[in-house]
């Protein structure tokens, strides 16, 4: 018997597309010890959560496992019946997945769900693991432990869905977890917790985890070792101190250098210029409840003001507000120094034109159904009234300024493009009204690092080039410090803190802008023991917020 | 109760049958995960699928005559059954060779891909279109001659009593029973085709308009449209006919029934196309088109539109069947197509009384059946095709 708790050999996966087998790993060998945690990095597509999922003996539909061998404890988990791998998912093998929201069954309380494994594998009974159910929730520092799991799923945050996802996994004491991305949609306050509560439980039952992840930071945090992965093939695999510190390979060099990318300052703006546009003490609300409180701001021609918050601040309402999909209840919006009418639909064509906007999800934002010169080519025809050849060769223009190449683009359709790509012609979009001012609304949060500093990059360039505005909305402080250049701190609604740049990142902070940039996980691999050492656990994230207001 | 011992004893039979095929399964491959992980339930099934099978060919060599000369009905009606569902089966599968190698790169891609229910869908609907385009060419009599006495005995063979020049035999007013099938093709799916399209056209029109715009358009024709939803709908295009038979006449009355009929299909279609419409308005690119300043047509027409052809044209085939089977439901009853213009509800419904004669002349009581027959085939052809393109276009969205 090898030393391994798992142990997969030369593995081998193929996904079917049309009617071919393609491959997703190319012979990648994993090995994890009793009590060890291994870090699985790369960007999306390289496999990490197919990886992951193999290591439980398990594919996705329509994946296939074509070679090489998964070794759990001694047991073939390739060879083994569907009886023999009962009797380990759930019971010594457990999984928690990334959208916790979507994994729970929201028609059972939290509880009922979390006794279930422990219950059909023989465990324990019913209310023997539902009594270890509250004591796992404590541990995991979940608010009222001896209520909570009387809830629905939906009647629970999401960060603290994710934590009782953790403990629901651990309800057999399995040996091994796999966590696939389980804080990637949280905010930085929440994810912190998660994290830290993770990491508590993992080391205190000694568990063995494959925590996979696109985040180095967070990685850093949790792992004992890393593997990074790049279209199915290990990159290189090290100590998680040896891969910060000395990564070997260029490809692990370039993930480490993203976070790099900063742009130069600019010299202050004019004290009596007219700024581009002007939010001034806008309140706004959904039916009765106000979600913005007299919230004001300036944008100055060619700046980026970024507006930072966490889910539900506020910031993608004053985006509404400024398009006028929202109108608000009070104050007005200036664009060039003249008010705008409060509804889109009173505005006019022109002043429709000057304020465009770049949504988060590319998916979403772009008609799946027409193709990316239909896509680019309607406002430059519906503001610029340019019709056949010359609309063709205006698009081709834009298409150029996004970096990609026309000829080959133009006739395709979004669902044949990537994510960066997408994105793209979503700013080519914006770009073709040839407008003054742009909200970015979250832009590269749904994208791979590498993919958002690109597309960061050229936003910049753009911005020097055009003479762009931009409202730069993002929870992400990294994406702040690329880009910014003045920054503005939202939290329920109202404006906590404005200012430059420079200044924002300099203490004295407002206690909530503190919190946020301290939340923020960092390369270290001590950052969050040495944070918890701080702050204490209790001063971290939500529960810090929640002392706060 | 001896029923009830014979069923129960069967099914144990097939369970130990099960059983012992399946640990056959597993000794013989070398316990291979497919007999490894089978449940006793799908070794069960397996078995009675072969039972069945088994029963059904021994059934279609019985004897299709007794000994004395007596045709045994259910036995020829069972062999017919399995010859219609051979000959379509290999027609299909030919049709499918053909397409594979005939035409363009894409059409034929569309052939290597496509099922062969789905190619039987086409083919069917194909010769459908093409009997009810051509029918005054293809039809060897007219649909309203009347030719002396009825002789309803089809196949054209005079040893049974038929007549070569009427190879479906003559109705029950000496009319020729293939011409009229013929122009029943002409008539009644016409007629349905445009109602269904009428329908599709109010519905979805209204349907994304209501999506769209929401707030008070929205109650009032969501509310319209519950009003007429809550009528039984054939009982109330039986009472709307009804009152414009006072007007109109004839083909007047046809063109009322297809708007009648029309405008109470289309409440569904409103629904489909306004459920559809409301996933469809919350995406991000039609916020970037309003906010572009675009019309109310534009969003409509050319960005909600493009999306929802999937599930339309799913419900388009669905809905041409059941518009279809209304159609003919009225003329059965008397109040669609109005005679001498030929259509199958009504030829169900004038020959339905031969359908007694089963037990003893097969051949006479299969006439009702022709024009069933053709509303049923149709009816699984658009349902085969419809299913095939609700797979496709689901393949595509993934």
């Amino acid at each position: 018997m090898s030393d391994f708790l798992v142990e997969m050999r030369d593995v081998r996966i193929e996904g079917r597309s049309d009617e071919t087998w393609m491959p997703i790993i190319n012979g990648v060998d994993l090995t994890l010890k009793k009590g060890e945690v291994l870090g699985l990095i790369g960007e999306s597509g390289a496999g990490k959560s197919t990886l992951g999922l193999a290591a439980m003996g398990f594919c996705r539909d329509g994946v296939r496992i074509s070679g090489g061998s998964v070794m759990f404890d001694g047991i073939d988990l390739l060879a083994a019946s569907a009886e023999q791998k009962r009797q380990l998912l759930g019971k010594r093998i457990a999984y928690v997945a990334q959208s916790a929201a979507a994994s729970f069954n929201p028609a059972h309380k939290l509880i009922d769900q979390h006794t279930e494994a422990p219950v059909q594998h023989s465990v324990s009974g019913k209310a023997d693991s539902a009594a270890d159910g509250i004591e796992l929730y404590r541990k995991l520092r979940l608010p009222n432990p001896e209520e909570i799991g009387f809830r629905y799923p939906h009647q629970v945050s999401g960060g603290q869905l994710q934590r009782a996802m953790t403990a629901m996994a651990m309800a057999c004491r399995p040996d091994l977890i796999i966590f696939d991305e389980p804080t990637t949609a949280l905010d930085v306050t929440t994810q912190i917790e998660v994290l830290a509560s993770i990491r508590q439980i993992v080391e205190e039952f000694d568990t063995a985890a494959i925590y996979i992840t696109h985040d180095l930071a967070v990685v850093a945090q949790m792992a004992d070792r890393i593997k990074v992965l790049l279209k199915g093939d290990e990159v290189e695999e090290a100590e998680t101190r040896t891969m910060l510190s000395a990564p070997t390979q260029d490809y692990t060099k370039s993930l480490w250098a993203v976070r790099a990318f900063e742009r130069p300052e600019k010299p202050p703006v004019a004290t009596d210029a007219t700024p581009v546009i002007s939010v001034q003490g806008v309140t706004a609300a959904y039916g009765t409840v106000d979600v913005l409180k007299n919230v004001s701001f300036d944008i100055h021609a060619g700046r980026t003001v970024a507006v930072v918050g966490e889910s539900g601040s506020g910031k993608s309402t004053t985006a509404r507000c400024i398009t006028g999909l929202l109108p608000p209840r009070l104050g007005i919006i200036e664009l060039d120094g003249e008010p705008l009418p409060l509804d889109y639909r009173k505005r006019s064509k022109e002043q429709l034109r000057q304020v465009q906007m770049i949504y988060q999800m590319a998916d979403t934002a772009l008609n799946p159904r027409k193709s990316i010169g239909e896509i680019i080519g309607r406002p430059v025809e519906f503001y610029m009234g340019l019709r056949g050849a010359a609309k063709r060769k205006r698009v081709a223009e834009l298409m150029d300024q996004i970096e990609l190449p026309a000829d080959q683009y133009i006739d395709r359709l979004p669902s044949e493009l990537s994510g960066g790509q997408k994105q793209r012609i979503g700013i080519a979009r914006a770009l073709a009204a040839e407008p003054k001012f742009i909200i970015c609304d979250e832009v590269t949060s749904a994208l791979d690092q590498l993919v958002a500093e690109g597309i960061l990059k050229l936003l910049a360039r753009l911005q020097d080039e055009l003479g762009l505005s931009y409202m730069f909305i993002t929870h992400d402080l990294a994406t702040v410090r690329a880009i910014a250049d003045e920054v503005v701190v939202m939290k329920d609604g109202l404006v906590v803190e404005q200012g430059p740049k420079r200044d924002m990142f300099k203490p004295p902070h407002h206690a909530y802008t503190d919190l946020l940039l301290s939340s923020v996980p960092e390369m270290d691999p001590d950052w969050l023991t040495n944070l918890l050492k701080e702050r204490g656990v209790d001063n971290i994230g939500d529960a810090a917020v929640d002392k706060m207001s | 109760m001896s029923t009830v011992l014979w069923s129960l004893g069967a099914i144990v039979v097939l369970l130990a049958g099960g059983w012992v095929m399946r640990l056959a399964g597993q000794s013989l491959t070398g316990n291979k995960p497919f007999f490894r992980d089978m449940p006793l339930a799908v070794a069960f099934g397996y078995v009675l699928g072969a039972a069945l099978l088994l029963f059904g060919i021994w059934y279609y060599f019985q004897p299709a005559v007794t000994a004395d000369g007596v045709p045994v009905a259910s036995v020829q009606f069972f062999r017919w059954a399995v010859q219609g569902v051979l000959i379509g089966a290999a027609a299909a599968f030919v049709f499918r060779l053909i397409g594979r190698t005939l035409g363009t790169a894409g059409s034929r891609k569309m052939f290597r891909q496509m099922p062969l229910t789905a190619a039987f869908g086409v083919l069917v609907i194909l010769i459908y279109a093409l009997l009810a385009i051509f029918a005054p060419a293809l039809a060897p009599h007219g649909q309203e001659e009347v030719f002396g006495q009825a002789n309803i005995v089809p196949g054209g063979n005079p040893a049974l009593g038929g007549n070569p020049d009427f190879p479906l035999g003559t109705d029950q007013i000496g009319r020729d029973i293939l011409s009229r099938l013929i122009y029943g093709a002409q008539n009644t799916v016409g007629i349905a085709f445009a109602t269904t399209l009428l329908a599709f056209v109010l519905g979805g029109t209204f349907g994304f308009l209501a999506a769209t715009l929401r707030g008070w358009m929205d109650q009032v024709l969501s509310r319209m449209v519950d009003v007429l939803m809550a009528i039984p709908s054939l009982i109330f295009s039986l009472l709307l006919i009804t009152v414009a038979s006072a007007w109109v006449s004839g083909f007047g009355l046809t063109v009322a029934m297809v708007v009648i009929i029309a405008v109470i299909d289309s409440t569904r279609v409103f629904r489909l196309a306004r459920a559809v419409g409301m996933n469809i308005v919350v995406m991000d690119y039609i916020e970037a088109a309003k906010l572009r300043g675009e019309g109310l047509p534009y969003l409509i027409f050319r960005e909600i539109l493009p999306n929802a052809t999937a599930p339309l044209l799913a419900e388009f085939g669905l809905r041409f069947c059941f518009v279809f089977l209304t159609i003919s439901a009225l003329s059965f009853l008397g109040l669609g197509i109005q005679p001498p213009l030929a259509d199958w509800g009504t030829m169900v419904k004038d020959l339905s009384a031969f359908i007694n004669y089963a037990s003893f002349a097969p051949l006479a009581a299969s006439v009702p059946l022709l024009a069933a027959g053709a509303i049923a085939l149709l009816t699984v052809a658009v349902n085969f095709v419809v299913d095939w393109m609700l797979n496709r276009s689901s393949g595509l969205k993934d």
